[in-house]
C-alpha cells in the first residue's frame, strides 16, 4: 500500500519547530514531500480534507503493558500495536513485567522483532527494562547490556525498588548511560494489602486502603536519591497532590525529575469504586477530588510533563471476581485522546499545543529519543486527531485484546483519525 | 408494602421506611418463636442456598433456623471441601448452584462487596450475611431490634461502638442503620483501629472510654480478634483490656445504667469482663434470639416479593 496523500488544510501543531498553522502536507510513500498553503494534489494522489483536524508529531505512550512474552491471553505485541495505532499513537515504551521479565537482552530483541513485524512496523516499540533481575529487588539487572540492546529506561514497575541502597546504586549505574530510572512509587510497607485509596470511600466500603502517603514517601525518598546521585528520575503514573508538590519543588531545586499522569487519574475519583466495579481497581488507585485538582494544576503549570496510559490489559474472566481478588489495571490506549481532550482541553486546563507536548515531545525527550521532524524530506511520523468530534466509548470495538475499561459508554470529545509512521498509515474507523 | 430492592446487601443507603418495615415484621416472627410450634408456612416451596465462604457458626445457624422456621428448603454450603478449594470462581460456584433452581442466596464472604458482585451475575435474591469489613446488615438489624425492644425507640438513643472499628462489618452496618433511624452513634477504640474519615458518617470518635461512657445509653462491644496483626495495631491484649475492656468498675464510675450488647463470640475478660457479660444489663442472649426473628423478616420480605 502506498502512503501517498495530500493532507488538506489541517492545523499543524509542532512543538519541535514551534509551528501552529493551517497547512497542506503532501505525503509521498510516507515521506513528507511538501508542506505549504494551497497545494494541489498531483494526479492519482488522494486529497483528504483535514479541516478542523490537528496534525501533530506522532504521539508516544511511555507506559504500556504489552503482556508479550508470557501473558499473550491478555495482549500481544500485535494487538497492542493495533490498539496503539487506533488510539493515535505511533510509538510506545513497554514495561518489563512480562514473563520472562525484560531483564535480558534476548527479551528486548524478541520484542523489537515482534514489533517490527506488527503492522509493518507502524508503531515504534521501545523496551523499558527491569532495574533488578526478575524485578525482585535483589540484584541489579545487566543495565549496560540492556541499554546497549535498546532499553530506553529502567523500572521494576509494579514492584517498586524498595531498598534505598539498591535504588541509589541503580541511579548511579544508569546515569553512566544517560537513562532514566522510572519508579512506580509506593512504599510497600505503607500500602500492603490495600486495594483502593485509603480515605472516606475505603472506610465506608470496608476495603483495605493504600494511603496517598505511601506514594508521597517514596517519591520524596527517590527525589533525594536522584539529587544525591545526579541521576535522571521519572515518576510513573503519579496520582497524589503530595507528589505534585514534591516534584514541583524538586524541579525548582534543579533535580533531574520528570513525571507522568494517566487519563484515568485526572478523570475519575475513588467515588467510582463505590460500585465495586473491578474496572475501577488500579495501582496507584483512583484518589480524591483534591488529588485530581492538583494533578490538573500540575499539568497546567508544567510540573507534570507527560500523559501516559498505563495500558494494563486483563482478560474478561480475571476481572469477573470479587473486588479484592481482581488484578490491578485498565486498558487505556484507545481512550487516551478522548479523555484528555474532554477533561483537559475543553475545560481549559491545557491548550492543544500543550496537549501535543505532553503526548509527543516530552515523553520522547525524557527517553532521549530523537525529536520527530515534521519537515520536507523527512519520514512522516504523524498523529492526526479531531478535537471537536464526540463519540461514545464501546469497549467491544477496542482493538486491544482486553476490554477492561471503566469508560464503557462514556461520551467523549476528541478522537484519533489516523496515524502515519514508517511509510504506513492506519485509519481509525 | 414490599422492600424496594430485590437484594438485601447492606444498610448503607437503605431508606428508613425499609428498616422500619423489617423491624416491624420481625415483631410478629419474634412472637412465633415463643409458640410451642415455631414453624410458619410462607416460604414453603422456596429454596434458599446458604453460601458460607468464611467460617461462621452463629450467623449460619441463625439463618438456617430462620429459613426452616419459614418452611423453606435449605441448601448448605461451606467453603471447606467445596469446589472453591479446587479453584472455582465465586461466579461459577454461584451459577452452578443457581442452575439447580433456587430462589435466594444467603452469602458470607471474606471479600467486601462480594454479595454486590454476586447480585450482578445471578438472578436469585442475594442476602448479605457479612462481607469482609464492609457490612453485616442482619446483625445491625438485630442490634437495633434489641435496642428498640429495650428502650421502645431508636430515635435519640446514644449508642457507642467499642473496639476494632476499622475491621468491623458490624460497626459499619450499625452506623448506617442507627444514624438513619435517628440515633446518635459514637465509636471508641485505639486510634490504630479507627478508620480514616469515619467522622464523615456522622459519628463522634473517642479514644478514651471514660470520656464517652457517662453519655451513652448502650454499648456495642466488638470482639477483638486475637490473631489480628499481633503487636502492630495495638501492643497486647493485656493493654487492650486495661484501656478498652468493659468492666463493672468502669461502668459504675460512669454512674449510668448502660445496656451491654456484643455480636459474639465474646472473649471473656478481654473486651468485656465476665461479670459484665453475665450482668442484668447484658442483652447478649436476647440479641441471639432476636437474630432469628430479624432474619425471618428479611427472608420473608424478599421471598414473598413479587
Amino acid at each position: 500500500m502506498r502512503t501517498t496523500y495530500l493532507l488538506h488544510a489541517g492545523r499543524l501543531i509542532d512543538p519541535v519547530s514551534g509551528r501552529d498553522e493551517i497547512v497542506d502536507i503532501l505525503l509521498h510513500d510516507g515521506i513528507i514531500e511538501k508542506i505549504g498553503a494551497h497545494l494541489s494534489a498531483p494526479p492519482d494522489v488522494e486529497a483528504v480534507d483535514f479541516r478542523g483536524k490537528i496534525i501533530a508529531p506522532g504521539f508516544f505512550d511511555m507506559h504500556v503493558h504489552l503482556r508479550e512474552p508470557g501473558y499473550e491471553y491478555k495482549e500481544t505485541i500485535l494487538t497492542g500495536c493495533t490498539a496503539a495505532a487506533a488510539g493515535g499513537f505511533t510509538g510506545m515504551a513497554c514495561m518489563p513485567n512480562t514473563n520472562p521479565a525484560i531483564d535480558d537482552e534476548a527479551v528486548i530483541k524478541f520484542i523489537q522483532e515482534r514489533a517490527r513485524a506488527a503492522l509493518g512496523g507502524l508503531v515504534d516499540v521501545y523496551a523499558v527494562a527491569a532495574v533488578t533481575v526478575g524485578r525482585k529487588g535483589e540484584q541489579l539487572a545487566p543495565l549496560a547490556e540492556l541499554a546497549t540492546a535498546g532499553a530506553v529506561g529502567f523500572t521494576d514497575d509494579g514492584d517498586p525498588v524498595s531498598d534505598g541502597e539498591m535504588m541509589r546504586r541503580a541511579f548511579e549505574y544508569a546515569r553512566m548511560f544517560n537513562k532514566p530510572i522510572i519508579q512506580h512509587a509506593q512504599d510497600l510497607s505503607l500500602s500492603r494489602g490495600g486495594v483502593m485509596n485509603e480515605g472516606f470511600n475505603a472506610t465506608t466500603l470496608g476495603l483495605p486502603g493504600m494511603p496517598a502517603l505511601a506514594e508521597d514517601v517514596m517519591v520524596a525518598r527517590d527525589i533525594e536519591l536522584a539529587a544525591f546521585t545526579g541521576a535522571q528520575y521519572h515518576v510513573a503514573h503519579m496520582s497524589t497532590a503530595g507528589c505534585v508538590e514534591l516534584v514541583r519543588n524538586a524541579k525548582r531545586r534543579g533535580v533531574s525529575v520528570t513525571c507522568e499522569v494517566t487519563p484515568h487519574h485526572f478523570t475519575l475519583t475513588d467515588d467510582a469504586v463505590r460500585s465495586y466495579d473491578t474496572n475501577t481497581k488500579m495501582n496507584p488507585p483512583l484518589r480524591t477530588r483534591d488529588d485530581v485538582e492538583a494533578l490538573k494544576e500540575g499539568l497546567r503549570d508544567g510540573t507534570i510533563d507527560v500523559i501516559a496510559t498505563d495500558h494494563a490489559p486483563h482478560s474478561f474472566d480475571e476481572k469477573q471476581v470479587e473486588f479484592q481478588c481482581a488484578p490491578f489495571g485498565i486498558v487505556g490506549l484507545e481512550t487516551a485522546i478522548g479523555l484528555t481532550v474532554t477533561e483537559l482541553f475543553t475545560k481549559g486546563i491545557l491548550s492543544l499545543y500543550q496537549l501535543v507536548e505532553k503526548f509527543s515531545t516530552n515523553p520522547r525527550r525524557i527517553l532521549h529519543l530523537p525529536p520527530i521532524l515534521v519537515r520536507e524530506g523527512e519520514q512522516a511520523n504523524l498523529t492526526i486527531f479531531d478535537p471537536s468530534v464526540t463519540w461514545q466509548v464501546d469497549v467491544h470495538r477496542f482493538k486491544s485484546k482486553s476490554k477492561n475499561s471503566p469508560f464503557h459508554g462514556y461520551a467523549l470529545q476528541g478522537k484519533p483519525i489516523c496515524v502515519v509512521n514508517n511509510g504506513r498509515v492506519y485509519w481509525n474507523t | 408494602m414490599p422492600l424496594r430492592s430485590k437484594h438485601f446487601l447492606g444498610l448503607d443507603g437503605m431508606p428508613r421506611e425499609d428498616i422500619e418495615l423489617i423491624l416491624d415484621t420481625a415483631v410478629s416472627f419474634r412472637e412465633v418463636l415463643e409458640r410451642p410450634i415455631k414453624k410458619v408456612p410462607p416460604l414453603q416451596g422456596k429454596t434458599v442456598a446458604n453460601l458460607f465462604f468464611e467460617s461462621s457458626t452463629r450467623t449460619r445457624l441463625s439463618f438456617e433456623l430462620a429459613e426452616r422456621r419459614l418452611s423453606a428448603d435449605v441448601l448448605g454450603f461451606q467453603a471447606a471441601g467445596s469446589s472453591v478449594e479446587k479453584g472455582e470462581t465465586l461466579k461459577d460456584t454461584a451459577r452452578n448452584i443457581e442452575a439447580m433452581k433456587i430462589d435466594m442466596v444467603v452469602m458470607r464472604h471474606s471479600a467486601a462487596g462480594a454479595p454486590h458482585y454476586l447480585s450482578t451475575v445471578i438472578d436469585s435474591s442475594v442476602i448479605n450475611a457479612g462481607d469482609g469489613w464492609h457490612e453485616h446488615p442482619t446483625q445491625a438489624l438485630l442490634d437495633m431490634y434489641t435496642l428498640r425492644e429495650k428502650f421502645g425507640r431508636l430515635e435519640g438513643l446514644h449508642v457507642c461502638i467499642v473496639g476494632d472499628i476499622a475491621h468491623s462489618r458490624v460497626a459499619r452496618s450499625n452506623i448506617y442503620g442507627l444514624t438513619t433511624m435517628g440515633a446518635k452513634v459514637s465509636v471508641c477504640g485505639p486510634a490504630t483501629l479507627i478508620p480514616r474519615e469515619i467522622e464523615r458518617l456522622g459519628v463522634d470518635v473517642y479514644y478514651h472510654l471514660d470520656d464517652v461512657l457517662p453519655h451513652v445509653d448502650a454499648l456495642n462491644i466488638l470482639r477483638i480478634q486475637l490473631e489480628r496483626d499481633a503487636g502492630r495495631l495495638f501492643p497486647s491484649l493485656r493493654e487492650y483490656h486495661n484501656f478498652y475492656g468493659i468492666t463493672r468498675q468502669r461502668l459504675e464510675k460512669a454512674g449510668r445504667d448502660i445496656v451491654i450488647m456484643h455480636p459474639g463470640p465474646i472473649n471473656r475478660d478481654v473486651e468485656i469482663s465476665a461479670d459484665v457479660a453475665d450482668s442484668d444489663n447484658s442483652v447478649i442472649l436476647q440479641q441471639v434470639l432476636n437474630g432469628v426473628a430479624v432474619r425471618m423478616a428479611v427472608l420473608y420480605l424478599l421471598g414473598t416479593r413479587t
